[in-house]
Protein backbone atom coordinates (compact mmCIF):
# COMPACT_ATOMS: atom_id res chain seq x y z
CA UNK A 1 0.00 0.00 0.00
CA UNK A 2 0.73 3.75 -0.62
CA UNK A 3 1.27 5.58 2.89
CA UNK A 4 1.13 9.93 2.38
CA UNK A 5 1.63 12.28 5.24
CA UNK A 6 0.94 16.06 5.13
CA UNK A 7 1.55 18.76 6.95
CA UNK A 8 3.22 18.67 10.20
CA UNK A 9 2.46 14.49 9.74
CA UNK A 10 4.85 14.44 6.97
CA UNK A 11 7.33 16.71 8.87
CA UNK A 12 7.26 14.56 11.92
CA UNK A 13 7.71 11.25 10.10
CA UNK A 14 10.29 12.85 8.02
CA UNK A 15 9.19 11.56 4.68
CA UNK A 16 5.74 12.46 1.86
CA UNK A 17 5.35 9.04 1.00
CA UNK A 18 6.65 5.33 1.25
CA UNK A 19 5.40 2.27 -0.29
CA UNK A 20 4.26 -0.17 2.92
CA UNK A 21 3.82 -3.70 2.99
CA UNK A 22 0.58 -4.64 5.47
CA UNK A 23 1.01 -6.81 7.98
CA UNK A 24 -2.21 -9.62 7.54
CA UNK A 25 -3.66 -8.20 11.29
CA UNK A 26 -3.76 -4.87 10.34
CA UNK A 27 -8.04 -4.24 9.21
CA UNK A 28 -8.59 -0.88 10.01
CA UNK A 29 -6.97 2.57 9.47
CA UNK A 30 -6.90 2.65 13.66
CA UNK A 31 -4.74 -0.25 13.51
CA UNK A 32 -2.67 1.07 10.53
CA UNK A 33 -1.95 4.32 12.74
CA UNK A 34 -1.18 2.59 15.96
CA UNK A 35 1.08 -0.06 13.92
CA UNK A 36 3.52 3.27 13.04
CA UNK A 37 3.19 4.69 16.46
CA UNK A 38 4.86 2.01 17.54
CA UNK A 39 8.33 2.81 15.16
CA UNK A 40 8.86 5.44 17.48
CA UNK A 41 10.79 8.72 16.46
CA UNK A 42 9.20 10.78 14.52
CA UNK A 43 6.61 8.43 14.06
CA UNK A 44 5.73 7.88 17.89
CA UNK A 45 5.55 11.92 17.78
CA UNK A 46 3.61 11.91 15.10
CA UNK A 47 0.47 9.03 16.05
CA UNK A 48 1.04 9.79 19.79
CA UNK A 49 -3.10 11.39 19.64
CA UNK A 50 -5.21 10.14 16.81
CA UNK A 51 -7.99 12.67 18.02
CA UNK A 52 -5.25 15.43 16.51
CA UNK A 53 -5.07 13.15 13.21
CA UNK A 54 -7.80 12.82 10.25
CA UNK A 55 -6.98 10.24 7.74
CA UNK A 56 -8.21 9.29 3.45
CA UNK A 57 -8.24 6.14 2.29
CA UNK A 58 -8.37 6.27 -1.89
CA UNK A 59 -8.63 10.16 -1.68
CA UNK A 60 -11.48 10.27 0.49
CA UNK A 61 -11.91 11.12 4.30
CA UNK A 62 -12.71 8.18 6.10
CA UNK A 63 -12.91 7.45 10.25
CA UNK A 64 -10.03 5.51 11.94
CA UNK A 65 -12.71 2.53 12.02
CA UNK A 66 -12.78 2.45 8.37
CA UNK A 67 -11.56 -1.14 6.37
CA UNK A 68 -7.68 -0.69 4.81
CA UNK A 69 -6.38 -3.35 2.43
CA UNK A 70 -2.82 -3.83 0.70
CA UNK A 71 -4.21 -2.09 -2.44
CA UNK A 72 -5.21 1.08 -0.55
CA UNK A 73 -3.81 4.56 -0.80
CA UNK A 74 -3.82 6.15 3.10
CA UNK A 75 -2.96 9.01 4.11
CA UNK A 76 -2.75 10.64 7.19
CA UNK A 77 -2.82 14.79 8.30
CA UNK A 78 -4.08 17.00 10.42
CA UNK A 79 -7.38 18.83 10.50
CA UNK A 80 -7.48 20.78 7.13
CA UNK A 81 -7.17 24.24 7.21
CA UNK A 82 -7.88 25.64 3.39
CA UNK A 83 -10.39 28.85 1.74
CA UNK B 1 -14.31 24.80 -13.38
CA UNK B 2 -11.87 23.67 -11.02
CA UNK B 3 -8.23 24.93 -10.51
CA UNK B 4 -5.64 24.63 -8.14
CA UNK B 5 -2.53 26.61 -8.68
CA UNK B 6 0.26 28.75 -7.51
CA UNK B 7 -0.65 31.75 -9.76
CA UNK B 8 -3.09 34.46 -9.22
CA UNK B 9 -6.09 34.71 -10.59
CA UNK B 10 -8.37 37.81 -11.86
CA UNK B 11 -11.60 37.75 -10.62
CA UNK B 12 -12.83 40.25 -12.89
CA UNK B 13 -12.35 37.67 -15.76
CA UNK B 14 -13.69 35.26 -13.82
CA UNK B 15 -17.14 36.70 -13.48
CA UNK B 16 -16.80 37.73 -17.12
CA UNK B 17 -16.89 34.07 -17.65
CA UNK B 18 -19.60 32.65 -15.41
CA UNK B 19 -21.54 35.15 -16.94
CA UNK B 20 -21.34 33.98 -20.33
CA UNK B 21 -25.19 33.04 -21.22
CA UNK B 22 -27.98 35.34 -20.96
CA UNK B 23 -29.61 32.91 -19.12
CA UNK B 24 -27.21 34.62 -15.66
CA UNK B 25 -29.44 36.48 -13.96
CA UNK B 26 -27.07 36.36 -10.66
CA UNK B 27 -23.49 36.05 -10.23
CA UNK B 28 -21.74 35.45 -6.78
CA UNK B 29 -18.69 35.39 -5.63
CA UNK B 30 -16.12 35.01 -2.99
CA UNK B 31 -12.70 36.35 -2.76
CA UNK B 32 -10.54 35.50 -0.21
CA UNK B 33 -7.34 36.73 0.35
CA UNK B 34 -4.10 36.41 3.28
CA UNK B 35 -4.64 38.92 6.04
CA UNK B 36 -1.18 40.42 7.72
CA UNK B 37 -2.48 39.21 11.81
CA UNK B 38 0.17 39.75 13.87
CA UNK B 39 3.04 40.45 12.05
CA UNK B 40 2.20 37.48 9.77
CA UNK B 41 5.12 37.82 6.60
CA UNK B 42 3.67 34.71 4.61
CA UNK B 43 1.43 31.66 4.28
CA UNK B 44 2.58 28.60 2.38
CA UNK B 45 -0.39 26.52 1.56
CA UNK B 46 0.30 22.63 0.88
CA UNK B 47 -2.11 20.19 -0.52
CA UNK B 48 -2.96 16.68 -1.17
CA UNK B 49 -2.60 16.53 -4.90
CA UNK B 50 -5.00 13.82 -5.64
CA UNK B 51 -7.69 14.16 -3.49
CA UNK B 52 -7.99 17.87 -3.70
CA UNK B 53 -9.74 17.69 -6.91
CA UNK B 54 -11.83 15.18 -6.64
CA UNK B 55 -12.76 16.36 -3.29
CA UNK B 56 -14.05 20.07 -4.36
CA UNK B 57 -15.69 18.13 -7.18
CA UNK B 58 -18.15 16.23 -4.80
CA UNK B 59 -18.68 19.87 -3.48
CA UNK B 60 -19.55 20.98 -6.57
CA UNK B 61 -21.76 18.28 -7.47
CA UNK B 62 -23.28 18.62 -4.10
CA UNK B 63 -24.29 22.09 -5.17
CA UNK B 64 -25.60 21.48 -8.00
CA UNK B 65 -27.88 19.39 -7.20
CA UNK B 66 -29.46 21.48 -4.01
CA UNK B 67 -29.66 24.30 -6.78
CA UNK B 68 -30.34 25.24 -10.61
CA UNK B 69 -26.97 26.41 -11.15
CA UNK B 70 -25.66 27.36 -14.45
CA UNK B 71 -22.08 27.79 -13.73
CA UNK B 72 -19.67 27.19 -11.04
CA UNK B 73 -15.53 28.42 -10.72
CA UNK B 74 -13.48 27.08 -7.67
CA UNK B 75 -9.67 28.83 -7.66
CA UNK B 76 -7.25 27.80 -4.77
CA UNK B 77 -3.88 28.81 -4.91
CA UNK B 78 -1.07 26.88 -2.97
CA UNK B 79 2.67 27.82 -2.41
CA UNK B 80 3.78 30.53 -0.41
CA UNK B 81 1.46 34.22 -0.42
CA UNK B 82 2.03 37.51 1.42
CA UNK B 83 -0.28 39.26 3.22
CA UNK B 84 -2.72 40.99 0.41
CA UNK B 85 -2.37 38.01 -1.85
CA UNK B 86 -5.93 36.42 -3.34
CA UNK B 87 -6.24 32.89 -1.86
CA UNK B 88 -9.59 31.47 -2.94
CA UNK B 89 -12.32 32.47 -5.31
CA UNK B 90 -15.70 30.78 -5.54
CA UNK B 91 -18.07 31.86 -7.98
CA UNK B 92 -21.61 30.77 -8.62
CA UNK B 93 -23.45 31.67 -11.68
CA UNK B 94 -27.40 31.09 -11.39
CA UNK B 95 -30.94 32.45 -12.93
CA UNK B 96 -31.43 34.33 -9.25
CA UNK B 97 -29.76 35.49 -6.79
CA UNK B 98 -30.91 33.18 -3.24
CA UNK B 99 -29.40 30.45 -5.44
CA UNK B 100 -26.08 31.84 -6.19
CA UNK B 101 -25.93 33.10 -2.95
CA UNK B 102 -26.47 30.45 -0.78
CA UNK B 103 -24.57 28.09 -3.25
CA UNK B 104 -20.99 30.04 -2.98
CA UNK B 105 -21.43 30.24 0.78
CA UNK B 106 -22.17 26.38 1.31
CA UNK B 107 -18.98 25.89 -1.40
CA UNK B 108 -16.70 27.76 0.72
CA UNK B 109 -17.86 25.95 3.79
CA UNK B 110 -17.47 23.27 2.25
CA UNK B 111 -14.00 23.81 0.81
CA UNK B 112 -13.04 25.44 4.55
CA UNK B 113 -14.04 21.95 6.41
CA UNK B 114 -13.15 19.00 4.10
CA UNK B 115 -10.74 20.14 0.91
CA UNK B 116 -7.43 18.76 1.76
CA UNK B 117 -4.93 22.12 2.14
CA UNK B 118 -3.11 23.36 4.92
CA UNK B 119 -1.37 26.65 5.82
CA UNK B 120 1.77 26.92 7.72
CA UNK B 121 2.23 30.50 8.96
CA UNK B 122 5.98 32.55 8.94
CA UNK B 123 6.51 35.06 11.75
CA UNK B 124 9.55 36.68 11.95
CA UNK B 125 11.98 33.23 11.32
CA UNK B 126 9.42 30.84 13.14
CA UNK B 127 7.11 29.00 10.98
CA UNK B 128 3.43 27.34 12.92
CA UNK B 129 0.91 25.20 11.41
CA UNK B 130 -2.43 27.20 11.47
CA UNK B 131 -4.84 24.99 13.70
CA UNK B 132 -8.44 24.06 12.25
CA UNK B 133 -11.05 26.13 13.96
CA UNK B 134 -14.50 24.15 15.02
CA UNK B 135 -16.21 27.43 14.11
CA UNK B 136 -15.20 26.41 10.44
CA UNK B 137 -16.68 22.65 11.04
CA UNK B 138 -19.70 24.29 12.69
CA UNK B 139 -20.20 26.62 9.64
CA UNK B 140 -19.96 23.05 7.14
CA UNK B 141 -22.36 21.71 9.41
CA UNK B 142 -25.39 23.78 9.01
CA UNK B 143 -26.24 22.96 5.09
Amino acid sequence: MNLLYFAWVRQKTGRAEEKFELPDDITTVRELAEHLRERGGGYGEAFAELARLRAAVNQEHVSFDAPVTSEDEVAFFPPVTGG
Amino acid sequence: MIRIQPEDFDAGAEIARLNASTDVGAVATFTGHVRADDGLIALTLEHYPAMTEREIARHVAEAESRWPLLGVTIIHRVGRLVPGDRIVFVGVASSHRHAAFEACQFLMDYLKAHAPFWKQEERAGATRWVEAKSADEKAARRW
